[in-house]
């Protein structure tokens, strides 16, 4: 009789080359992807040290972060060079790099193009019960999947070009458990945000995830990413979903995924990854789902979250001194008084995008509401970045660009966009977004940009009423 | 990688919670495709703040950063630690860290050094006027004042600081053990190489 086991130490116990005695062990890594920006010093790493990428076959390379948004190929097909010099260079630095050493690649006008963590599930690239990295920290998202998947850093993804293995202590398992169904008009991404509002951005710090509950398994695989995307927010680096007849579902026919006899014996090891009953958790959290309301931050932590039914809080009813602090610094840096209730806070820009909430689902639930509606007066600009070439394509062939346009919105090209602020698309300084990214830090969306995270349709609400609205009142 | 055994120095007392790695570099500065130079941007929008600790002379090329609880949260960017290395900063001192980001100034030589809120705070009072003094191979952190904590460190982290190893290569010495572990997935799960792209 085997000791019961969670899923989480299943996939690590498969992987495991070498251990050592003080439990750092060798583990090998099943998939990498790789963008612009965070693989220049890697790759120069391996050039000085006359080393190869062992493992290309494994490795997936595709640019995003850096690249604009807006058209990428002129009138006679011919590719626009990007403006900004240094984005540029970065871009043909992973051009150089992923021929020479042998990496799969998919360029910025190639349609399968977009955001790593929404090409991964869209080629078949991420399956179940790997492991899975990349030099991003919301790679956490592929463990919607059942993927074991985090991020790493520079000196990592070299390691990893270079070895096919991380050097890695088991982490700490912790089980988020929601109980019952989420009312009416609640969506994945408010579920989040209210995990790490209750949990806090460091909850989950030293451990892996596993969502557990009646709602993971009845929510979509675009639903389930959201979910697990935002796991870095509460600290964990990586979060994860049982694989299910769902997840078999979303991955069969994908054109990296199994085949034929392969997928059957994929499949069947699969449906093995699943938490044996009476296995331990290290630490476990209960939420109540009916608590769960459209949620809105309103802070520079996306641990800062209330209800759009709330109030902006006062800092002085925080417990703990640097959080008081951090309250009071963080209003002043929103331009925000306490007690104001959420819904009378403007709104000027609004962003639907990032590998949080930029596929289908998340463009169906904005559009839903925008249909027949207009941006209201005081938006200066709203933007919809589909998260891949593909998503994009799927979008307008469901018509769906249409209702973004005539409501107001910019249509754009995939990639990280506004998101973090690194190609032109940028809040400017002093004024208000509602996002449906996944971070709302000083900066984050541009210098002195103030940014409230919310989901699709909360994005789309405030985009028709100027102002942070309960999504609930328009539908 | 650098050898480290002991920082020793004055310490920036910067105190705040939740630092994300947006605030130790933002995304403007990380379209560089070198590891130098990034200095320039650190904690550029808290330097934009009056009277912040980062422009007091008095803490000019101090080794040592003071932060408060999950230091490095939000973006795997290694930049960050990048650019704490180009601020002559070797070792920060935190009730927590996040996980990517002790990673990652590990692999630069940087010590990370956990201690409880009580013991920051009181480092913090010090660092406003006297150096402090991180030994590694002790696990100490000391002041001229006798205060005395010492800190945890995972042992395989603290090998590889005082010697300055390259994880890489350590790696790379088990290239046997990674072989027979493809051999073994290649026949039991052939179907995990991807179709090609």
């Amino acid at each position: 009789m085997t000791q019961a086991r969670t899923l989480y130490e299943k996939i690590w116990d498969a992987h495991v080359v070498d251990q050592r005695d003080d439990g750092t062990a060798i583990i090998f890594i099943d998939r990498h992807l790789v963008h612009e920006v965070t693989s220049p010093q890697a790759f120069e790493g391996l050039r000085m040290a006359g080393r190869k990428v062992r493992r290309p076959d494994l490795t997936l390379a595709v640019p995003d972060h850096n690249v604009p948004t807006t058209a990428r190929l002129d009138a006679d097909g011919n590719r626009i060079p990007i403006a900004d010099p240094e984005s540029r260079a970065q871009l043909e630095a992973l051009e150089r790099n992923a021929p020479a050493f042998g990496v799969p690649y998919i360029s910025a006008t190639d349609i399968r193009q977009g955001i790593v963590h929404v090409i991964g599930p869209e080629q078949g690239f991420t399956l179940p019960g790997c492991t899975m990295v990349c030099g991003d920290s919301h790679t956490a998202a592929h463990g919607a999947l059942g993927a074991l998947a985090f991020g790493i850093g520079t000196s990592e993804v070299e390691h990893v070009l270079a070895t096919q293995t991380l050097q890695l202590k088991r982490s700490k398992s912790m089980e988020i458990r929601v109980e019952g169904d989420l009312p009416a008009g609640v969506s994945p991404k408010d579920l989040i945000l209210h995990i790490i509002g209750q949990i806090g951005a460091a909850g989950g710090t030293g451990h892996v995830v596993e969502y557990r509950g009646r709602v993971f398994e009845q929510m979509s695989i675009e639903g389930r990413l959201t979910i697990a995307n935002m796991s870095i927010e509460a600290g964990a680096r990586a979060g994860l979903i049982a694989p299910d007849d769902t997840t078999f579902a979303y991955l069969k026919g994908r054109p990296m995924a199994p085949k034929g006899a392969d997928w059957d014996a994929a499949v069947a090891y699969w449906r093995t990854l699943r938490t044996d009953d009476g296995a331990v958790f290290d630490k476990s959290v209960v939420i109540d789902a009916a608590d769960v309301a459209p949620s809105v931050t309103w802070g520079t932590s996306p641990e800062d979250v209330v209800p759009i039914t709330g109030v902006i809080p006062d800092p002085e009813s925080f417990e703990d001194a640097s959080k008081r602090a951090a309250a009071r610094k963080s209003l002043d840096y929103m331009g925000l008084t306490a007690g104001t209730p959420l819904a009378e806070v403007l709104v000027e820009h609004i962003f639907i995008g990032s590998c949080t909430n930029s596929r289908i689902e998340d463009l169906r639930a904005a559009a839903d509401v925008l249909k027949g509606r207009r941006n209201a007066p005081g938006i200066k600009s709203a933007l919809v970045v589909p998260g891949s070439g593909l998503v994009k394509r799927q979008a307008e062939e469901e018509g769906l660009d249409r209702i973004f346009i005539e409501a107001g919105f910019e249509w754009r090209e995939p990639g990280c966009s506004a998101c973090l602020g690194m190609n032109p698309d940028k809040v400017p300084s002093g004024e208000r977004c509602a996002s449906t990214s996944n971070r709302n830090f000083v900066g984050r969306q541009g210098p002195g940009a103030r940014t409230h995270l919310v989901s699709p349709a909360m994005a789309a609400a405030a985009a028709v009423t100027g102002r942070l609205a309960d999504v609930r009142e328009l539908v | 990688m650098q050898p480290i055994d002991r920082v020793e120095g004055r310490a920036i007392p910067f105190g705040r919670k939740n630092v994300d790695t947006d605030i130790i570099i933002p995304a403007q500065w990380l379209k560089t495709i070198s590891r130098e130079g990034l200095g320039k941007g650190a904690f550029e929008t808290v330097r934009a703040e009056p009277d912040n600790v980062f422009d007091n002379p008095e803490f000019a090329g101090a080794p040592i950063l003071i932060a408060g609880d999950n230091f490095g949260c939000g973006s795997s960017r290694e930049h960050a630690a990048w650019a704490l290395t180009d601020l002559g900063i070797t070792a920060v001192i935190a009730p927590s860290f996040s996980d990517i980001f002790s990673s990652n100034a590990f692999k630069n030589g940087i010590l990370t050094v956990v201690l409880p809120q009580e013991a920051v705070d009181r480092l913090m009072e010090v660092a406003a006027t006297d150096p402090i003094h991180v030994d590694l191979e002790s696990q100490t952190v000391t002041t001229p004042f006798q205060d005395r904590f010492t800190f945890e460190i995972d042992p395989f982290r603290k090998t590889c600081l005082l010697q300055g190893l390259d994880e890489i290569g350590l790696t790379l010495a088990k290239t046997d053990a990674i072989s027979a572990y493809e051999a073994k997935l290649a026949s039991e799960k052939p179907w995990l190489v991807p179709a090609a792209a």
